[in-house]
């Protein structure tokens, strides 16, 4: 039987890549352990390697094609004794023939949503001053849209300078960092040995100095071993210098659940850090919010905590092309305006929150979408008087319910719109366990774009 | 044992001969040390009053580590330390009369009451705290360091830490980017023996002057008790540093002579031990000798400037009680820039 050779996954949040090079051509004989293919991830090129013996029969994807889903069949192998009038039966169980790279079948299903649909113009969102900003745009992922940001305020300012593992020479273990490197040279683009409080404490001491750091954490997850420095020393000395001593620093990274990392590696800290006076946290969704609020954050002379999302980095989106594109950090974007039910959520949740609004709205139920972008201020106004025309809130998260964004936007509700409100405010949250690492567990505990539409439609009482 | 050997402070003193010190360095340093040492009396004394609260550390026996050091660096060099600061502060040039009212949290103190004893800073004087997590000033000060290299300013930061700090890991964070970036940084280890109650012997495993050998940082130790073996190994060693030679390590073996801070009754250590480092190793007192005996001054000169220390001593305790409390409104500011 000639057996598939499938399009392997070969990172945890890779749904799709590109066939970069064949470097076996039909008819060549394949041992196992042999290199057949370059495939582009979204974080790297990477080499794929025959597991099993024979000659290759056809290659059914060309080299060069891009967005070749996982699991897609890329060649046939046929076994010793097999010749090419094989093909025509086929191939057999795909799961005997994957390559040796990491597990293939579960990555793309176990991605905590099907990659939401983002709309690529938002539903009847209303006019803001962003507007004249998107007369012009281009279509930018939301890690070229980072790395975009941080390359335009290093070009105009001297002072800023990118730090973090991997940031340098593997440019990027997401690849956020993309060429820096490469234009602004090792003086401004540091890679750090793996020593979190160590350089987050550095890059606080030389904010103390006038430098503007953007410090890269690999996840946030590693920033625990740093929050002291975030906290005691970067959030507390302004206040405790009584104004003399400021620190304009940004770190920023990856926040919360990625797909298949396990407990350590998917928790959001979005809660955590709005906790603390003296920071300003926020949290982009789109590509243009990465990268107008990215460059606010830089030249804000602020600490600022700047949460990332592993998901949406290779995400789509239209960015304006004007440099001077900075969004204002601590306002709320309206993404979907309705008058049935306001919905809040920030990060990959808006666009999950968006769906559940498309949804509602062939129900009949016309909800109000809010990108929150800023945590910490967060634009209470924005939201409260959402919810005077809509009398209903529904707050996403994908973090744990317990002392979260949601209980906040209840205590918000309570002091500032409770006359307004026709129905209890509802939390749609990350369940209160430990991310399970199973793929049917996962998609369980984080919440999915149902848990939405439900928890609106108990607000509408429907 | 031959390699600790030649890392010791004989081995110091045999490559850096002493220079001569000038009469009027000495008696510079003599009042310096003399400010600190009456200046944190008072302290004690308002914290006694209940003018002052919650925590207050005293630097008083250690004075030579701080005045000595600093007498080796220069102007737009910065400097970082722990909780036990005031002496630090002193010594950078700030003025008494700010860091006492911050010790009664009044507006005229350095942080406007804010931040307290812990917690003053001074962006003119270069000083940048004041930092109340055990060794969490050691990562920052690499930082400034690393701004130093990086602006190409020439500037050294003198990051200064306990023997108790030292075993913090994050201490070794930073000697590993200072080594391996070689930044201008003079990491000083003041050795007072006791981090807080628990005796170095107890708490610290090896040589802490060796502590960043692993990195190739060299280091030694110092009588910390003499202004001028202080002065002599940091002359010795900030050049280097500013060469772009990367970090040192000098270990102050230093003595504290009050408890940890206000509240500590020091039941770990007996009375005659304290009795016999003041009588025979008090930096003052030593200094004060070698001058009068050296006839760079004499005892009316040494009097002359004891009452003017205890001047600045006095108008600071003064202005500490009369400044007023920081307004309600100073609760609100601050918070972001």
């Amino acid at each position: 039987m000639p057996i598939e050779v499938l399009m392997p996954a070969l990172s945890p949040t890779m749904t799709e890549g590109k066939l970069a090079k064949w470097l076996k051509k039909e008819g060549d004989q394949v041992k196992s352990g042999d290199v057949l293919a370059e495939i582009e991830t979204d974080k790297a090129t990477m080499e794929v390697e025959a597991v099993d013996e024979g000659r290759v029969g056809k290659i059914l994807i060309a080299e060069g094609t891009d967005n070749v889903a996982v699991n897609t069949p890329i060649a046939v192998l046929l076994e010793e004794g097999e010749d090419e009038s094989a093909l025509s039966k086929g191939g057999n169980a795909p799961t005997a023939a994957a390559p040796a790279a990491p597990a293939p079948a579960p990555v793309a299903e176990a991605a905590p949503a099907p990659a939401p649909t983002v709309p690529a113009a938002p539903v009847a969102a209303p006019a803001s001053d962003e507007d004249k900003f998107m007369a012009k745009t281009v279509k930018k992922t939301v890690r070229e849209a980072l790395r975009d940001a941080m390359a335009e305020e290093m070009r105009r300012d001297d002072k800023v300078f990118v730090m973090g593992e991997e940031v340098a020479q593997y440019q990027g273990a997401y690849k956020v960092t993309q060429g820096l490197l490469q234009e602004f040279g090792e003086r401004r683009v540091i890679d750090t040995p793996i020593t979190e409080i160590g350089f987050a404490g550095l890059g606080v001491g030389a904010a103390f100095k006038g430098l503007k750091p953007v410090v890269e954490f690999m996840t946030f997850n590693f920033a625990m071993q740093a929050i002291d420095h975030i906290i005691n020393s970067a959030a507390k000395t302004l206040y405790m210098s009584g104004g003399q001593m400021s620190n304009s620093i940004v770190f920023r990274g990856p926040n919360g659940a990625a797909a298949r990392v396990g407990a350590q590696h998917s928790q959001c800290y979005a809660s955590w850090y709005a906790h603390c006076p003296g920071l300003k946290v926020v949290s982009p969704w789109s590509a243009a919010d990465a990268k107008g609020l990215l460059k606010a954050a830089i030249r804000d002379a602020n600490p600022i905590v700047f949460l990332e999302n592993e998901i949406l980095y290779g995400q789509s989106f239209e960015v304006p092309e004007d440099e001077e594109f900075v969004l204002p950090i601590g306002k709320a974007k309206i993404e979907r305006a309705g008058k049935d039910v306001t919905i809040t959520a920030f990060s990959i949740m808006v666009g999950h929150a968006l769906a559940a609004a498309e949804i509602l709205a062939k129900e009949g139920i016309d909800a109000e979408v809010i990108n929150l972008r800023t945590i910490r201020p967060l634009d209470t106004e924005t939201i409260v008087n959402s919810v005077k025309k809509t009398n209903r809130l529904v707050s996403v998260e994908e973090g744990w319910p317990f002392a979260g964004i949601g209980s906040e936007m209840c205590a918000l509700m309570m002091e500032q719109a409770f006359d307004y409100l026709d129905a209890p405010v509802a939390r749609v949250a990350g369940l209160d366990v430990p991310m399970p690492y199973a793929a049917n567990l996962e998609k369980l505990a984080l919440p999915q774009v149902d848990h939405i539409v439900k928890a609106a439609k108990q607000a509408c009482y429907r | 044992m031959a390699a600790s050997r030649r890392r010791s402070t004989k081995a110091l003193t045999d490559t850096a001969p002493a220079q001569a010190v000038s009469s009027e360095e000495l008696l510079h340093y003599y009042r310096e040390m003399l400010l600190i040492r009456r200046f944190e009396e008072k302290a004690g004394q308002l914290y006694g009053m209940g003018l002052i609260g919650g925590f207050c550390h005293l630097y008083i026996g250690q004075e030579a580590v701080v005045v000595g050091v600093q007498a080796a660096l220069k102007d737009g060099d910065s400097v970082i330390t722990s909780y036990r600061d005031h002496g630090h502060m002193l010594a950078c040039g700030m003025e008494a009369k700010g860091v006492m009212a911050e010790l009664t949290g009044r507006i005229g103190g350095y942080s406007k009451g804010k931040g307290g004893s812990m917690h003053m800073f001074s962006q003119e004087k270069n000083f940048f705290g004041g930092h109340g997590i055990v060794g969490g000033q050691v990562p920052l000060g690499t930082g400034l360091a690393f701004a130093h290299k990086y602006s190409n300013d020439g500037g050294v930061a003198a990051v200064y830490c306990g023997d108790g700090a030292i075993n913090q890991g994050q201490v070794y964070e930073s000697f590993n980017m200072a080594a391996l970036w070689k930044l201008p940084v003079l990491f000083i280890i003041e050795n007072n023996k006791y981090a807080m109650g628990t005796s170095q012997e107890r708490a610290s495993a090896g040589e802490l002057h060796q502590r960043g050998a692993a990195y190739g940082i060299p280091g030694y130790q110092v009588n910390g008790m003499d202004v001028l073996e202080v002065k002599a190994a940091a002359d010795q060693w900030v050049p280097h540093i500013r060469g772009g030679n990367g970090p040192v390590i000098l270990e102050m073996k230093t003595y504290r002579y009050r408890g940890h801070s206000m509240s500590d009754p020091a039941k770990y250590r007996t009375k005659e031990e304290v009795e016999k480092m003041r009588s025979e190793s008090d930096p003052i007192d030593q200094l004060k000798a070698k001058i009068l005996s050296g006839n760079h001054a004499d005892e009316d000169k040494l009097k002359e400037i004891d009452r003017e220390v205890k001047a600045i001593v006095t108008e600071s305790a003064e202005f500490a009680q009369q400044s007023p409390e920081p307004d309600p409104s100073e609760l609100w500011t601050d918070i972001l820039v």
